[in-house]
């Protein structure tokens, strides 16, 4: 067992840190591309393009770049332009939520991806069945397309997840003392970068470890009622 | 546009940096895969449970984490490296930058070439072995070309995700495209112009290299049914 000096507690902080803000951007994530999908695949023309820039630019640039140009860029642009306008204005964003922020709205647009090819394997003929029963569209949604909808967008959205923990790490730059950043703060202090950092890394296969597993019971519980062809 | 106008050639360097790390990575990464693929389809169970670990653990952990592991964690061994004669590559940041940047990207390409070779139909291997190939020249000639066709496709995106990665290396002190726009914007307090200039070179680079991949895709054979399982649009819900 490595000697942490003290430094363990620091590092089960950041986990927990981490954890949180990676829930907080996955639910945001979800709502946000769930909506975007919708949007793509039935909003008027304009509302479509939007939607495919959106996706398109967030999928070109690295998520550090769109998380320093929201943390560092945005109140620059605000104070600037105050400052032709003749206002004197100071202004900063939380790191917290800039790191959440920034995170929703690029895993949104994966999961929008994710969600829109969920909703296109549906066979027509489930809707076509909800509309001869006398559901509204709605009803149809929810009842009959959305859960169907989960089981073919389960293992994406996993991924999506996955990536997503990954991810967090990035806020570290913005001195958000989640893992990644307590785990620097304890390397510096102690001179032991080796240990903490490959202790950081540790807890981060763990979570993936454990997101693996869960993420196999999930699609089991979603794929309930189906059966598949045994070989 | 003042903005662009003076700050262009910094930001070309900067460009040309990523370029360079994006392509000895993903060709180092390359020829770092095969073997790991192979060895994770080896019958040998020490083999294939060394190369599983392997993946595993590049595969889960964050590559910034990756990054400070090997370039601070190195100094922790900083006797041990100098008495191999190791220490002055590990404290030169763009060795590390390219060492993690390799390691990393080398396994998430074996994923796809284990993923490739195990959607080769079963009866082309068992057909070049009933015509008396060697397993060196079923690996060049049977599975190897099968394998790349199959997996372009992914590889690409793989390729994409490996331009953006190359990013995080700015922490190190690398004046890649991010380096030049945290250098610019913290110079001339103008991060929004810096960040938005720097956002824009990389969509270029990355829509630029999706559409020659798409060029070479159809080189390498449409004309090739692919199994569908592989054959996953580009960029969609397939993120790394």
């Amino acid at each position: 067992m490595p000697d942490f000096q003290g430094y363990g507690w620091l590092l089960l902080d950041g986990l927990v840190l981490t954890l949180g803000v990676a829930i907080a951007s996955m639910l945001g994530a979800l709502a946000l591309g769930l909506l975007a999908a919708l949007g793509k695949l039935f909003a008027p023309r304009a509302g479509k393009i939007l939607i495919e820039v959106y996706t398109t630019i967030v999928r070109g640039v690295p998520e550090l770049v769109l998380l320093l140009l929201i943390y560092y860029g945005l109140p620059t642009l605000v104070q600037n332009t105050a400052a032709k306008a003749g206002y004197d204005l100071s202004l900063s964003i939380n790191p917290f939520v800039a790191g959440i922020g920034t995170l929703t709205v690029i895993y949104a647009a994966f999961a929008c991806e994710v969600f829109r090819a969920a909703y296109l394997a549906l066979p027509p003929g489930q809707r076509e069945a909800a509309y001869a029963l006398g559901l509204n569209p709605v009803i149809t949604f929810r009842k009959v397309e959305l859960p169907q909808m989960m089981r073919y967008a389960l293992p994406g959205l996993g991924n999506v997840w996955m990536v997503l923990v990954k991810a967090t790490a990035l806020i570290s730059i913005i001195q958000l003392p989640e893992l990644m950043r307590n785990a620097d703060i304890a390397a510096r202090s102690t001179r032991q970068p080796f240990t903490f950092f490959f202790a950081a890394c540790l807890l981060y296969l763990a979570i993936t470890a454990i997101s693996m597993l869960g993420q196999a019971r999930l699609e089991r519980w979603a794929a309930r009622g189906t059966t598949e062809a045994r070989s | 546009m003042d903005f662009i106008l003076a700050n262009l050639p910094r930001f070309l360097e900067g460009a040309w940096m990523t370029i360079q790390l994006a392509l000895f990575s993903c060709s180092c990464g390359l020829l770092m895969a095969l073997p790991i693929a192979l060895a994770r389809l080896s019958r040998k169970r020490l083999l294939s449970s060394a190369a599983t670990g392997y993946v595993f653990f590049f595969r889960g952990t964050p590559l910034l984490a990756q990054i400070f592991l090997i370039y601070y964690g190195s100094g922790q061994f900083r006797h041990e490296l100098g008495a191999f004669g190791l220490w002055t590559f590990f404290r030169d940041p763009w060795f590390c930058a390219l060492l993690s940047l390799t390691l990393n990207t080398a396994a998430y390409t074996s994923e796809i070439l284990r993923g490739a070779i195990q959607a080769i139909p079963k009866g082309e291997i068992e057909a070049a072995k009933a015509l008396g190939l060697n397993r060196y020249l079923l690996l060049r000639l049977v599975i190897l070309p099968r394998a790349i066709r199959i997996g372009w496709p992914a590889y690409t995106n793989e390729v994409v995700y490996q331009i953006q990665a190359t990013s995080l290396v700015s922490i190190i002190t690398i004046m890649d495209i991010t380096g030049v726009a945290r250098t610019v914007g913290a110079r001339d307090f103008t991060f929004f112009e810096a960040f938005g200039l720097a956002a824009l070179l990389y969509l270029i680079l990355v829509y630029g290299f999706i559409f020659v991949a798409g060029r070479i895709e159809k080189r390498l054979g449409a004309h090739l049914i692919r199994p569908a399982a592989v054959n996953k649009p580009k960029l969609a819900g397939n993120i790394r």
